[in-house]
Formats: structure tokens, sequence, C-alpha cells
């Protein structure tokens, strides 16, 4: 089994949904993270908070640097993810297209590297 | 390379490529393995005599070899048991028994090198390598790349297929149609790249042929998908008039005025005999319904002879399966052989296409037809703006200058 993350990404002009549609995402997407623990398949999940929270901080020349913002002005930005274990690409390709029909917006699949990274000597 | 051994090697190496594969689960490994063997093989061959299955001998070989390999590296870790259980015992001499590749896995190989996560020109690249045995610089020369992006493209590829886990299988039933699509597009853009090299370089035409043998192995491997023996026939029967579509200065002959002896009469009628049975099995898909409106044409023994209401009705049903302005347009083409240019102007006025230079020179024709000289002029105009193939720069050129002459 691999792990695989299935980020949501918000555009920062996201889709104009009414009320109803928004809270019909919220509730779709609650539905398939239960039946991604019905199958054995969540690993872990979350929605992140607005991108005006982020905050970045850097160790450089001794000292840690503390901006309030994003890392890279970009217009895209991580919205929410799931971690799952899947078998192969295939079936993380179903869990994410069942995916971005719940959360209405695109999502991008990546594994996680294995084995673990070692740093070389 | 003797040529008979490199005549085996274009032949066989995909089939054995896919079998190593499967033992392996390493692409790269399995590639290595495969020429390794056919090292041997050229060692070998010249004095013990071609064995009479070279493509087992070379599975074998390389199975033999790589396990011997395995073996080497497990010692040195001192793991020898755990290779034991994990690659099994070592197959007797190829002499004694070869093994027979599996059909299947060149299927399996085929979606994985199609895998619709990799982009499209690394699943042609990765596809011609793989199944088609070309070497890389072959590749790039095909597709007028540099041979370090398409080296970059495979191994790419390569690591993305390890990384994400894609899958060495056919996929499920459920998936099939999906998959199988981006299959097909994959040999038919093979296909276009040699067929549209109409300058005579031979190393661009060769790609027909090979699509044409891609097409067939996915006919044998599928027989039972109609729409893979729609583009089986396609594309014999576009690849039949090749000798016909260039004059001997190198311009382009448009299909009614290629002399029709030169076309290989014995290509039309295996795309023939598939349409045939494709309209009998009657499950249309637009690579069967492209089939039929060649088919047709093929039929004709002169253009004027053409069945233009037949074509009429195939565009008709393309257009309804594959709703886009270029089949709309190639629509209009027969619309207009059959109820007059105007009918077929009427039909593409409002096609956006404005950067597609067929759009043009079909209007051009449509024009020069209805006497608007004027206006079909300025219409080949643009259609000579937006070509940078310079066989097709000339014809246009040419029915330019004859509206010019005329005038």
């Amino acid at each position: 089994m691999t792990q695989y993350l299935l980020a949501v990404h918000n555009s920062g002009t996201p889709p104009e949904l009414s009320r109803e549609e928004l809270r019909q995402s919220y509730l779709d997407t609650d539905t398939l993270t239960d039946k991604m623990r019905d199958a054995g398949a969540f690993v872990f999940a979350g929605g992140m908070g607005a991108i005006e929270s982020a905050t970045v901080v850097r160790h450089t020349g001794g000292d840690f640097l503390i901006t309030d913002g994003p890392y890279t002005e970009t217009k895209e930005y991580l919205g929410g993810f799931w971690i799952i274990s899947a078998a192969d690409m295939d079936e993380a390709l179903d869990w994410a297209r069942q995916a971005t029909v719940a959360c209405r917006g695109p999502i991008e699949i990546r594994p996680f590297e294995e084995p673990p990274p070692l740093p070389s000597e | 390379m003797s040529a008979d051994i490199e005549a085996v090697f274009r032949r066989e190496y995909g089939r054995c490529v896919a079998a190593l594969i499967r033992f392996l689960g390493d692409i790269d490994i399995a590639e290595e393995a495969v020429q390794e063997a056919f090292t041997v093989a050229l060692a070998k061959w010249p004095v013990d005599g071609q064995p009479p299955n070279p493509g087992a001998w070379i599975v074998t070989t390389a199975r033999n070899r790589s396990i011997d390999r395995l073996r080497r590296e497990s010692i040195r870790h001192e793991r020898h048991t755990e290779a034991h259980h994990l690659y099994g015992t070592r197959a007797p001499e190829p002499e004694l028994i070869e093994e027979e590749p599996v059909s299947d896995d060149r299927l399996r190989l085929i979606f994985t090198c199609c895998h619709p996560a990799l982009h499209q020109s690394a699943q042609v690249a990765l596809t011609l390598r793989l199944l088609g045995g070309l070497e890389t610089p072959e590749i790039a020369r095909a597709f007028l790349v540099s041979e370090a992006t398409v080296a970059q493209r495979i191994v790419r590829a390569k690591r993305k297929i390890k990384d994400t886990h894609i899958p060495y299988r056919v996929p499920a039933e459920a998936e099939l149609p999906d998959r199988l699509g981006s299959v097909l597009s994959v040999v038919y853009l093979v296909f276009n790249e040699g067929y549209a090299a109409t300058t005579g370089d031979l190393i661009r035409a060769d790609l027909c042929t090979e699509a044409i043998r891609l097409a067939r192995l996915l006919v044998e491997l599928m027989p039972d998908e109609p729409e893979a023996h729609g583009l089986l026939a396609l594309v014999c029967l576009l690849h039949a008039r090749q000798a016909a579509r260039v004059a001997p200065d190198g311009s382009l002959v448009l299909l009614a005025d290629q002399d029709r002896s030169l076309w290989d009469w014995g290509l039309i009628s295996e795309g023939q005999a598939i349409v045939a049975a494709c309209v009998r099995r009657n499950m249309p898909g637009p690579y069967q319904l492209q089939a039929a409106i060649n088919a047709v044409h093929s039929a004709a023994l002169s253009a004027s002879d053409t069945d233009w209401s037949a074509i009429l009705t195939l565009y008709g049903q393309l257009l309804a399966l594959t709703p886009n302005p270029v089949v709309a347009l190639n629509r209009a083409v027969a619309l207009a052989e059959v109820e007059g240019p105007a009918a077929g102007l009427a039909a593409i006025e409002d096609l956006d296409l404005g950067t597609y230079y067929l759009f043009h020179a079909t209007r051009a024709n449509l024009l020069r037809r209805l006497g608007r000289t004027d206006e079909a002029m300025a219409a080949y105009a643009a259609a000579r703006e937006l070509t940078t193939n310079p066989t097709e720069q000339a014809f246009l050129d040419a029915q330019r200058e004859s509206l010019a002459v005329n005038q």
C-alpha cells in the first residue's frame, strides 16, 4: 500500500457557489471521508484556515525571521487535503474522482516518497 | 547489430520487455535485461544459428541473467535465502525450454505507457520506445525534437510510473472505454505525425508503418473492441494513398486529383473488409466512422464516382458522436458536393476555426467555385499564413496564382 496526498486547491477566486451548494459540498466531503474510513483507505484529513492566517518562519543567519502571509505569492493555495492509503495509482485516482465531485474543485494527487527518505551521510 | 538480429530486435523487443517487466517489476531493469540478452544473441546466434523461437530465447536468457544478478547482489547483502524465495529457481537453459511471452503482457504495457496520468507526449515516447523498440534518437528525429527532450520525457515518465505506482495491468471493464481512448489516440497520433510529413522524410513516413503495426497489435490483443478495428481500418485506408498524395516534384496532390492506380489496393481491401465487419457489428464509434468515410472514397474508381451522399450521412453520424468544428468543416465539404458550394459555404461561415488553415483553404475552394475570386484569393492568403508545412504552402500558393491568372 502507498500513501497519497489528495490536495484540494482553492484559487483566489472561488467558484460562485450558493449558500445551499456550499453546504451540500461540505456534507458531500464529510460523506466521502466516512466512505474512506469504511474502506480502510483513510489516514488523515483536514481543511485549512483562510490563507490570510498564514505565517512563515525562517532560520537565517542564526535568527528566526517571522513574516505575516503565505510562503509564496500564488493564485492557488492549499485549501484542505486527505491522506489516503491505496494499492496503486488507479485506486488513488478513483478516490480523487469522488473527491473532486464532493468539494467542487480540482484535486492534486501526490504519492508519499517511500521508503521514508533517509538523509545520506 | 546484424540485419537479422536487428529485425528480431524490432519485432520482439516490446514482447520481451513486457514479459520481463511482469517478472522483474521494474521497467529499467527489464530493459537492461532484454538488451543484455540481445548482446548475448549477437555473440551466439551467428555461431549456433538463430533459435526457432527467438523471442522466447531472449525472454528466457534475460530472465536467467537477471536472476543471476539478483542472486549475486543478494549474496553480497547476505540475504540469499530471501532472494531464493523471491525469485525462484533458475529456468533450464534456453535451448532446452523456451518460455513463451504472454500476449497479455503487451496489453498491460500499452495501458501503462498510455496511462492518463502521463502527459500525451510522454505516452507517445514511451509507447514507441517500449512497444515499438525505437531508440531515443529515432523518436527524436520522427517528432522533430531534440534527443535530450525525448530522453527526459522517457526518464520522467518511468519515474512517475514508479513513484506513483501506476499499475501494470489491463484496466477493469468499467474503466476500459476511457482508458482505451487514450491508447487509440496515441497510436493515431503516431500515424498522423508520419502522415503529415509529406517531405519524403523516410524516418517520419516510417511512423505510419509503426502505427499500423501497433494498431494491428491492439486488434490482436483486444479483438472485441470495435474501435480498435476502426482505428486499424482507418490507418490502412489512409496509408494506402501515401504514394499518390505527393507528386514527383514533392507537391501535394488532393484526393480528387490522385492517380488511383498508385493506391495500395492490398491495404485498401484489408481496410474495406474491416469496415464491412464493423458495419455488421453495428457498434459505431468515431474511428469506425472515419474509416467508413475513407472506405467510401476508396470504393470510387474515379473522383467523380464518389458516393458523396453516403459520405454526408457518415459525417452526420460522426458529428453527432463528436460534435466539434473540424468534423463540421469536413461535413460541409461533403454537403457542397451534394447540394452545391453555396450550401457548403453557409454551413461553415459560423465555425470558430479562424486559426485553422484548412478552414480558410476549404472556404477559399468554395468561394472559388461560386466565382467570388477576390474573396477566394484572400482566403488562400489567410490559409497560407497559418501553415508551416512547405508542401502545403506550395499547394496554397499554386491555387492562389491560378486564380490570379484567370482573373
